[in-house]
């Protein structure tokens, strides 16, 4: 009796592992199959409104690296002043605050956005589309530095001053260094995360049709046309956004596998 | 230069807290006009977007989204003379109501069909990881569950819409898109989280305490039932409260297979609309009162997940002081 | 009369190339107190988690030769290197009980962690888990520190109880063996007293091996002492005379404390 329960106990488990698995199989299968049959040189050619995915490409990396160039340094930084400055509760309340924002809608995020970047201006705009993003990378940069900073022994920090160098100096120098690797797969997998992200763009970036820099205009985001591709109901519509999807999960894995290979190699 | 970068620093961290009131305060004031006409019954009211005339409202009549009410049923005929199905009306006459009940019921119905639907599989994926697996086998499955997190949720949406749904309705009936299918989905999308988690969570029992209940003869399922449960309940309660607080925000794996329509549903197979997909529809078109009012739904979403994981974080999953 | 006999025992962990155990023999037995001594990284305690297989909980590692342990019923020795299926192992490890270094109470009530065994093996009936979850904490000298309080959690025990604890534990599923790995080194001088007491106590019902680091404490509670070094037994015989009269050089440098 005891024994059967077991066997079924593992049973189940392994059987949900399967299940687990099953559903990335699927999902990468399809986006495989579907995709890859709708993808094309031509695709990265040319721009939406001639039936290509260019400009959305490089729309969305514009994006999510401006948006990079902004979370990081603030990201790190306050992450810094949560672990080696901050001194009594405030940076507590810092830290549940940022892990808070971690798991806060996106879409809200998107919304905050819009009233104060999209509403005022009169329209959609590659900067409110930054903005959002760099909010939702913040929190996660935060959190990243501030663990991995916990893991530098406090001795390194000593050894630091004994030298008579300045606390900034040691930090920069010395502790960041020793968890250089940890804050960088931090960044790549936060990076692969905003890159995907759609809900915080639909109203501020929106998207374009057309290549374009400029980001005080609507701005080509790929999650976006991916989303209106997708509702429309011509095929050839719907073969480009499985296109598109195939590209940027292809995009969003490499750079999330290439940030754990990091971690890996160090140990 | 000390100084200087202990202020940048200072002030890079007290930004979190800025953003956070920031956004509260900005989905309040943009609410405000909302809150101002409907109040808290703006919960309870199921209407969105519905014209109703001014002096005679008795009881609001079966709802009608535009949809419905094309063909028109008699009755509301009968009552309401003055309604007319669209527009010409008199504006003194009438007036547009909005109420959440419909975003904020699909919502948290999607949410309890994703957690029933993930919580025992995610359970099983971490009992597999945590205590089954080999070293080796353990990694390379713990990856890939943690790849599937790391996929867009647009991705989700759309081989939830064109590859799981068909098979979904296929199985249990009624429409492909609806509550059940966006529910099944988002399911999926929150399985490699709570996995990791509570995978996580079992982690930290001590070896020498499984050993034990080993050396008494104890089963593995006893192990896992008798002492890692208890010992790590704490922190799997957490990440699944966690996992719900992500599922109740999740905007586009939701978009594509909720149907966006403003009704409530009657079955679990029925299309409705949750609070995200609401503003990811409707925000484009909305201006005035309707634009304030989805305001007014992502300011109950916030404060909801805010709630639900500030409750995970703070009851369940206190740090361990580092 | 031995109730195990360990013979020709070699041991290689998972991913290892070289043993850790090289062709080890030796008794332990009946009724009696067999002390594994010998400086850090000897083996000794992978010896002892060898003799319930508790190392199998992490695949891979290899035996060679036998442990043979003595069937009361049949007085037969069957290997336990052969066990294979699952309801083996569980018999044999109640058994061959064990007790850790650190104390392991499980995140339940102190009756409910004395009753753990017995459940798990099959008994339901209430009075006969009251009585022998008494009987067990009364032997374990527990009964008089704990009896109004059986249904509070065990972790608000202090370390030499909680240790107590899970010795009550173990022996309340009626062992043939006990193996303790360094019982008392997380404890206090008094709790450790009163554990070794407990042990010698033990040995009526139960035979015991006992891995320990403190020579001190071989000498007081063993009948027989196995001194091991580098994955060899270098010698082994009662305990007085592993310590008054060693026949090996290792072993008596080892006891004056010339290296260890």
């Amino acid at each position: 009796m005891r024994l059967t329960l077991n066997k079924i106990f593992l049973a189940f488990s392994v059987i949900s592992a399967l299940i687990g698995l099953g559903f990335l199989a699927w999902i990468l299968v399809t986006l495989f199959i579907k995709g890859f049959s709708s993808l094309h040189l031509s695709l990265f050619l040319n721009d939406l409104v001639d039936g290509g995915l260019r400009n959305l490409i490089v729309g969305q990396l514009v994006l999510a690296l401006l948006a990079a160039l902004i979370g990081i340094p603030l990201g790190m930084v306050a992450g810094i002043y949560i672990r080696e400055y901050g001194r009594g509760k405030y940076p507590e309340l810092i830290r549940d605050l940022s892990d808070i924002m971690v798991s806060a809608p996106s879409i809200v995020i998107g919304a905050f956005v819009y009233s104060f970047a999209v509403a005022p201006f009169g329209g959609a705009n590659g900067f409110a589309g930054v903005i959002a993003l760099s909010i939702m990378m913040i929190p996660i940069i935060i959190n990243t530095t501030d663990s991995m900073l916990s893991l530098v022994p406090k001795e390194l920090r000593e050894a630091g001053m004994a030298l008579g160098a300045s606390k900034y100096r040691v930090i920069l120098d010395v502790v960041i260094k020793a968890a250089k690797v940890g804050i960088m797969t931090g960044i790549l997998l936060a990076f692969a995360r905003i890159a995907g992200e759609t809900a915080p763009l639909l109203f501020t970036s929106e998207t374009s049709n057309y290549f374009s820099l400029d980001l005080t205009d609507s701005f080509p985001s790929l999650t976006v046309s991916i989303y209106n591709l997708a509702n429309e109901p011509e095929k050839s519509s719907r073969d480009l956004a499985w296109a598109a999807s195939f590209i940027l999960t292809v995009m969003v894995l490499v750079i999330n596998l290439f940030g754990r290979y990091l971690t890996r190699n160090k140990k | 230069m000390e100084k200087l970068f202990q202020k940048i620093s200072f002030s890079s961290a007290t930004l979190v807290l800025i953003l956070l009131l920031g956004i509260f305060t900005t989905l309040f004031i943009s609410a405000k006009p909302a809150i101002a006409e409907f109040g808290l019954e703006f919960i309870t009211d199921k209407r969105w977007n519905q014209e109703v005339s001014l002096p005679q409202t008795k009881t609001p009549a079966q709802v009608a989204t535009p949809a419905q009410n094309l063909e028109d049923d008699d009755a509301i005929a009968d009552e309401d003379d003055m309604i007319l199905d669209e527009d010409d009306e008199d504006d003194s006459m009438t007036k547009t109501v909005f109420g959440g009940l419909v975003p904020i019921v699909g919502t948290l119905l999607s949410t309890l069909i994703a957690l029933v639907f993930a919580m025992p599989i995610a359970m099983g994926i971490a009992v597999f990881l945590a205590e089954i697996a080999s070293k080796n086998i353990s990694k390379y499955v713990g990856i890939a569950i943690e790849l599937l997190a790391a996929i867009p949720s647009i991705i989700f949406g759309m081989w939830g819409l064109y590859y799981f749904a068909p098979i979904i309705s296929d199985t249990f009936g009624g429409y492909q898109v609806s509550l059940l299918t966006a529910g099944l989905v988002l399911g999926v999308m929150i399985l490699p989280f709570m996995a990791a988690v509570t995978r996580d969570s079992m982690n930290t029992t001590p070896d020498v305490l499984k050993e034990s209940a080993y050396a008494l003869g104890a089963t593995k399922f006893e192990v896992v039932k008798d002492v890692i449960f208890p010992f790590s309940k704490v922190g799997i309660i957490g990440s699944i409260i966690l996992a719900l607080g992500r599922a109740l925000g999740e905007t586009m794996a939701v978009a594509f297979l909720i149907g966006a329509v403003y009704s409530l549903p009657e079955t679990i197979t029925d299309p409705t609309i949750s609070i995200p997909v609401a503003m990811a529809v409707n925000f484009g078109e909305a201006s005035g009162l309707g634009e304030s009012s989805l305001f007014y739904l992502g300011l109950i979403l916030f404060i909801l997940s805010f709630a639900v994981i500030s409750f995970a974080k703070f009851y369940f999953l206190k740090r361990t002081k580092v | 009369m031995p109730v195990m006999n360990i013979k020709k025992f070699s041991f290689t962990y998972a991913g290892a190339e070289i043993p850790s155990l090289h062709n080890i023999s030796l008794p332990i037995q009946k009724n009696k107190i067999t002390a594994l001594i010998g400086p850090s990284g000897c083996g000794k305690s992978t010896l002892l988690r060898s003799m319930n297989r508790i190392h199998d909980l992490y695949p891979g590692n290899k035996y060679d030769g036998k442990i043979e342990l003595l069937d009361l019923e049949t007085e037969k020795f069957k290997n336990i290197l052969e066990i294979k299926k699952e309801n083996e192992f569980i018999e044999l490890r109640q058994k061959v009980g064990m007790i850790f270094q650190k104390p392991t109470p499980f995140p339940m009530s102190i009756f409910d962690n004395v009753a753990y065994g017995l459940k798990i093996a099959g008994i339901k009936n209430k009075t006969e888990l009251a009585d022998r979850v008494e009987a067990s904490l009364k032997g374990s000298a527990l009964w008089k520190e704990v009896h109004d309080r059986l249904g509070k959690s065990a972790m608000g025990l202090s370390g030499g109880q909680q240790q107590r604890l899970c010795i009550a534990r173990a022996v309340a599923v009626k062992p043939e063996v006990l193996l303790f790995d360094e019982p008392t080194s997380a404890l206090d001088p008094i709790s450790t007293g009163a554990i070794e007491e407990l042990i010698v106590e033990l040995k009526k019902d139960v035979s015991i091996a006992i891995v320990t680091h403190n020579m001190q404490q071989a000498s007081r509670i063993s009948d027989f002492t196995a001194f091991m070094y580098l994955g060899d037994l270098i010698e082994y015989d009662k305990t007085e005379n592993i310590f008054l009269n060693p026949k090996e050089k290792k072993t008596e440098d080892y006891i004056t404390g010339r290296f260890g």
